[in-house]
């Protein structure tokens, strides 16, 4: 198994913490990994992205042309990202921010109202984790219940209190993209 | 200990603090400031000294002086941050007191870029500073080995009377890897018995760069000289990745050393057979490993972030009718496995047609 994904978004959007919760979750559970950020100068705003790739060997390059998924947060990010997943790969879609269409018939293209479940579910600051949840469904790279432990132990003391509500949103994402 | 996710500039942070690091002065600069902010908590809390001065040259010159009193003392910069340092470096080079420095490297020249960059392999193996002396420098290619090189650099440092620089481009300064920390070190009450520790009792000691007579500067020039053939003899590190068959080997360093390591692989499964050679140490360079590495193989290619730079080093180890081709990007551009593979596979098939 050696498998590279990208998160992209806005920064704020949690897209390079969706990325270090996989991370975790992948190192937890034995799997060489790295995450790697695009950076840029600024301090907020502009484009947040990551690459992570798990895999059972040990990893050369932490960065590739043409992941194997793409979670994509916005617009800018989907028109990026689906010239780049290669053919056979997957594209995790957030429809509350995106209106743009995919012309890829060779990936597979997985819609998820990010925005509109995290929202529901008490704050839409948790779309990256609605989204995770959808991405583990349709490609279970770890276990949905690595996942939420990787949250659980890896959220800062101060942060703590979000951690069962940030596990339910990242399980509503994964049983919304099952039933899809 | 246990695996842990590690930022790479943070990681090294916790090293050095692993490693008995009394003393931290530096000046923050992308892409290498969460070093400097993680210190900034970290030291504070166990009662040791960290200062953000005002400027790079304030930094280099504190460490100059603490380094005098014989404890273990760093700073940490990136490529620009580096240049301000220079004059500071030559003149701890030549009072032979022990320093560390991280590079963490960012597009140049000039105040250039943040992405990351191999640009600076002369300034850390050549040029740190005017006068004859080389640092020791390390250049690691994963997080973890960003721990072990830092952690190895105070023991170095010590026992050379040298400053060692640990350079990386900015991708491991910013990367999360997972990463085992070595044990805490205590630190060393005792001082060694050059170090300024106040005259009380003994004869006073002196610490300095100056030498106006000539006979006696080139006298330290000639120790400088004798322990830098000590650190050729002593310090040479490199990693091999499938050299014993390879007809293509890969020469590169730090990020893309792993990177050619992917680009190698993809060439093994087309057919053709690649390996890696990756120096850790830049200074010393591995000339002898590499020169014997060049009887074996048919073409090296060197593959940097930058014009070519260790490419000297290269032709220099293996002579110049030994074929050496080149790959490089600038300016913060870094090459993917495929470009690198494109490389090899214009060479493989170069190779087929003279063997026909």
């Amino acid at each position: 198994m050696h498998q590279s994904i990208v998160f992209s978004g806005f920064g704020g959007q949690g897209a390079l913490f969706a990325g270090q919760v996989l991370t975790y979750a992948a190192m937890d559970t034995g799997r060489h990994v790295t995450w790697i950020p695009s950076y840029g100068p600024e301090m907020r705003g502009g484009v947040a992205r990551c690459t992570v790739i798990v895999s059972d060997d040990e990893i050369g390059s932490p960065i590739v042309r043409n992941p194997d998924v793409a979670v994509v947060f916005n617009n800018p990010s989907l028109e990026k990202f689906q010239t780049e997943v290669r053919s056979g790969g997957l594209m995790v879609v957030n429809s509350s921010m995106i209106n743009v269409s995919v012309d890829r018939s060779d990936i597979r293209t997985l819609w998820i109202a990010g925005g509109e479940i995290a929202i529901e579910l008490g704050d839409v600051r948790m779309t990256n984790m609605v989204l995770l949840g959808a991405m583990l469904a349709a490609n279970p790279v770890v276990e949905l219940s690595a996942a939420e432990q990787a949250l659980r132990d890896h959220l800062p003391e101060r942060k703590q209190h979000l951690a069962d509500p940030n596990v339910e949103v990242l399980r509503r994402g994964y049983r919304t993209a099952t039933k899809e | 200990m246990a695996r842990e996710l590690w930022k790479g500039n943070e990681a090294l942070a916790e090293a050095s603090v692993r490693a008995g690091l009394v003393a931290y002065f530096g000046y923050p600069i992308t892409p290498q400031t969460e070093l400097l902010e993680y210190l900034s908590l970290r030291m504070v809390k166990l009662g040791r000294a960290f200062l953000q001065a005002e400027s790079e040259l304030a930094a280099i010159n504190m460490v100059y002086g603490a380094a005098c009193t014989g404890v273990r003392v760093m700073t940490s910069s990136s490529s620009p941050g580096i240049s301000l340092m220079q004059e500071g470096l030559s003149y701890i080079a030549a009072s032979e007191v022990p320093v560390v420095l991280v590079d963490i490297m960012r597009g140049g020249p000039g105040l250039g870029n943040i992405q990351p960059s191999q640009g600076d392999y002369f300034q850390v193996t050549r040029a740190a500073g005017h006068g004859d002396f080389h640092p020791l420098v390390l250049a690691p290619a994963t997080v973890q080995e960003a721990v072990d090189l830092v952690y190895l650099a105070f023991d170095l440092a010590e026992k050379y009377r040298t400053i060692v620089i640990v350079v990386a481009d900015g991708n491991i300064g910013q990367m999360m890897e997972p990463a085992e920390m070595p044990p805490m070190r205590k630190v060393k009450k005792d001082r060694p018995d050059w170090a300024l520790t106040g005259a009380d009792g003994r004869e006073h000691r002196i610490i300095t760069s100056l030498e106006l007579g000539a006979e006696r500067l080139e006298a330290l020039n000639l120790r400088l000289q004798k322990k830098i053939a000590r650190i050729r003899q002593a310090e040479v590190r490199y990693q091999e990745h499938k050299v014993e068959d390879a007809d293509i080997l890969i020469a590169a360093f730090g990020t893309m050393g792993r990177i050619s390591q992917t680009a190698a692989e993809m060439a093994r499964a087309k057919g053709i057979k690649a390996g890696v050679f990756r120096p850790i140490s830049l200074f010393p360079f591995p000339d002898e490993r590499l020169e014997e590495l060049s009887r074996q193989v048919s073409r090296i290619l060197v593959v940097e972030m930058n014009a070519g730079q260790m490419l000297d080093d290269v032709r220099l180890a293996v002579g110049k009718d030994f074929p050496v081709e080149f790959y490089g990007r600038m300016g913060g551009v870094v090459p993917l496995p495929d470009d690198v593979l494109e490389v090899v596979e214009r060479i493989g098939a170069e190779l087929n047609d003279e063997q026909r």
